[in-house]
């Protein structure tokens, strides 16, 4: 079933139906799981070098093996579908045409860390694909590959049961201690890390928290064996990567690519080119919390984090966004920093009252009412919100806009004002100020 | 109107709290039943859940107010959600909901005077590839333009 590029998204019809998904050798993996010990198939998921898909890149078998061992404390799984970020929308294809690859990679996953529980987290906007996760957990039930009739199906002493839960619209609930405060019932403020969830997690106890097409790209890593694995895509980020394209192509949507495929092959081969031939302006790879590439140096990049972190950015959730010629960067970042001003969830004060600031700087600079000093102030906020949070959604929030005005400052510098000047002089201050630059006469 | 959910619900909130380690984990599944049944959650509505779930009305109405999804007030019969994050902006979904909401004639996050519709401007939806899109109630509309926008409000009238 598993030929590459094809790993995730293999090209089958149906494939959410769990009849078409055991005729083409479904469930087969976690059989094979079974024959090695939970230390064997943590170690084949190491030398795969998968890493997270949820955008930080963490090396997979690694967190798994922060996991304690024993059974002396229930041991959880959360599955991370709240998809949120800006221009991700990949987990959403899982759920639709292959969600039982994810409930076999949930089996494989628990039964390497003895998990006795697993939580599918998806974001509350996506109903139907809630439903459809829904159907697919309903089914394993009823095949008996999931619960306690595990031990008939498979032999084995192993069960594992799956929980499908559905979030309210909240962006911080893809941050993963905030997904776990929202799952259990509480308002999803971000937990401080230490301590980590693998030593105490959901209610407590040693909990691992993965991105769905992480967990979904398990199966075919048993299949094939790791090394043929690693030896897929990109040496330092190997493997195959669902790169959702959107904004200014002519064909937008979900590609399944080995990673380290050119930038420029995924816009103009797979995505076919920018509607009109315009030129690119500027492209953001991962998500919208992502820096920016300028469009004159997209040229030999290659889509992997390796590749991508000397250049200052990163893969993230490996959502392309595609900006042509014509696109007004300053209004982009504006909406950006509203995203992330309505999506702070409060609790730190740099990202709650930094991120309303920084709207409103750019707002000025929109409507052209800022002065180019407006500029160094806004870069000045986002570099005190910057590491100065409990979650990274404070960098969320301050790269992107860091990003624009870098890689763009004559952009933004056209739109401003030399220097402040007011309608009226205002002449009680004008006695006062010592700075006089301040105020000016028009 | 009497706020109480049937034994049938009650029976389906029960089960909902079994399948968590801890029952108050049920509260956000338990405000997605009320919201369904009720349309919105109203401060009786958040301290009926807060007396099914055994929690604080404090409680509730803090995990109520956190979520965007959870209507603080009535909304419409339809509600017309449309995204104007980035990427449906740069394919012109700010337009789109400019034009619905001199279409509707009503504010953001309000809804018609007839409650037939309601209007929300709302962050990104994970439906990038298929930008601009807008979702009434709990439906996707993809790739959509001004003229199917209409045709979809005409058809719900």
């Amino acid at each position: 079933m598993y030929t590459s590029p094809h790993l995730v998204l293999p090209r089958i019809d149906n494939l959410a139906d769990i009849d078409v998904y055991m005729a083409n050798g479904g469930y087969q993996q976690y059989r094979k799981a079974l024959g090695m010990t939970p230390d064997e198939v943590i170690d084949v998921v190491k030398k795969s070098g998968l890493r997270g898909r949820g955008g930080a890149c963490f090396p997979t078998g690694l967190k798994w093996s922060f996991m304690p061992k024993g059974n002396d404390k229930p041991k959880y799984l959360a599955i991370n579908g709240d998809e949120s970020e800006p221009g991700s929308f990949k987990d959403r294809q899982i759920f639709e045409s292959n969600p039982h690859q994810l409930i076999e990679g949930i089996l494989i996953a628990g039964y390497a860390m003895g998990i006795e529980k697993a939580f599918i987290y998806i974001r509350g906007e996506y109903h139907a694909w809630v439903d459809m996760m829904q159907r697919a957990v309903d089914q394993a039930y009823a095949k008996g590959v999931v619960g306690s009739a595990m031990t008939q199906t498979f032999g084995g002493s192993y069960t594992i049961d799956i929980v499908v839960h559905k979030g309210a619209g909240a962006y911080i609930c893809g941050e993963e201690t905030s997904l776990m405060n929202s799952l259990e019932g509480d308002r999803a403020y971000p937990r401080y890390k230490p301590p980590f969830p693998a030593n105490k997690g959901l209610w407590g106890m040693p909990t691992t928290i993965n991105n769905v097409e992480t967990i979904a790209t398990v199966p075919p890593i048993l299949a094939i064996g790791a090394d043929a694995y690693a030896a897929i895509g990109a040496p330092g980020h190997t493997g195959t990567i669902l790169f959702g394209v959107s904004g200014h192509v002519n064909k937008p949507g979900v590609y399944e690519l080995e990673t380290g495929t050119l930038l420029t092959d995924i816009i103009y081969n797979h995505c076919g080119g920018v509607p009109g031939n315009k030129r690119i302006k500027a492209i953001i790879p991962g998500g919208s919390s992502m820096p920016p590439l300028r469009g004159d140096e997209i040229d030999g990049v290659r889509m992997d984090e390796e590749s991508l972190k000397p250049l200052g950015t990163h893969i993230g959730t490996a959502g392309i966004m595609v900006m042509d010629e014509d696109t007004d960067l300053v209004k982009v970042t504006l909406r950006i920093a509203h995203f992330y001003h309505h999506e702070s969830c409060g609790q730190c004060t740099p990202c709650r009252e930094g991120c309303g600031w920084m709207e409103k700087i750019l707002h000025r600079i929109d409507h052209g009412d800022a002065t180019v000093q407006d500029l160094d102030l806004l870069l000045s906020v986002a570099g005190n919100i910057e590491g100065n949070t409990i979650c990274a959604l404070g960098d969320a929030a301050a790269w992107p806009v860091q990003g624009f005005v870098r890689k763009f400052r004559d952009e933004f510098e056209a739109r401003c004002k030399p220097s402040r000047s007011f309608l009226s002089l205002n002449v009680v201050h004008g006695r006062r100020a010592t700075a006089s630059t301040l105020v000016q006469s028009t | 109107m009497m706020i109480e959910f049937t034994a049938d619900e009650l029976h389906h909130v029960e089960a909902l709290k079994a399948k968590y380690p801890d029952s108050k984990a049920a509260i956000m599944p338990v405000l997605w039943m009320a919201q369904k049944k009720w349309g919105w959650l109203s401060e009786d509505v958040m301290q009926y859940v807060g007396s099914v779930m055994n929690l604080p009305y404090a409680h509730v109405k803090g995990v109520a107010t956190f979520y965007t999804m959870y209507f603080k007030k009535p909304m419409g019969k339809h509600h017309v959600q449309v995204c104007t994050n980035v990427s449906c902006m740069l394919r012109g979904g700010t337009e789109i909901f400019q034009a619905v909401k001199e279409r509707l004639g009503c504010e953001n996050n309000s809804a018609t005077a007839d409650g037939t519709f309601s209007l929300e401007e709302v962050e990104c939806m994970g439906a990038c590839g298929g930008a601009p899109m807008i979702a009434i109630n709990e439906t996707f509309h993809e790739n959509v333009t001004m003229e199917k926008v209409n045709a979809l409000l005409d058809s719900l009238r």
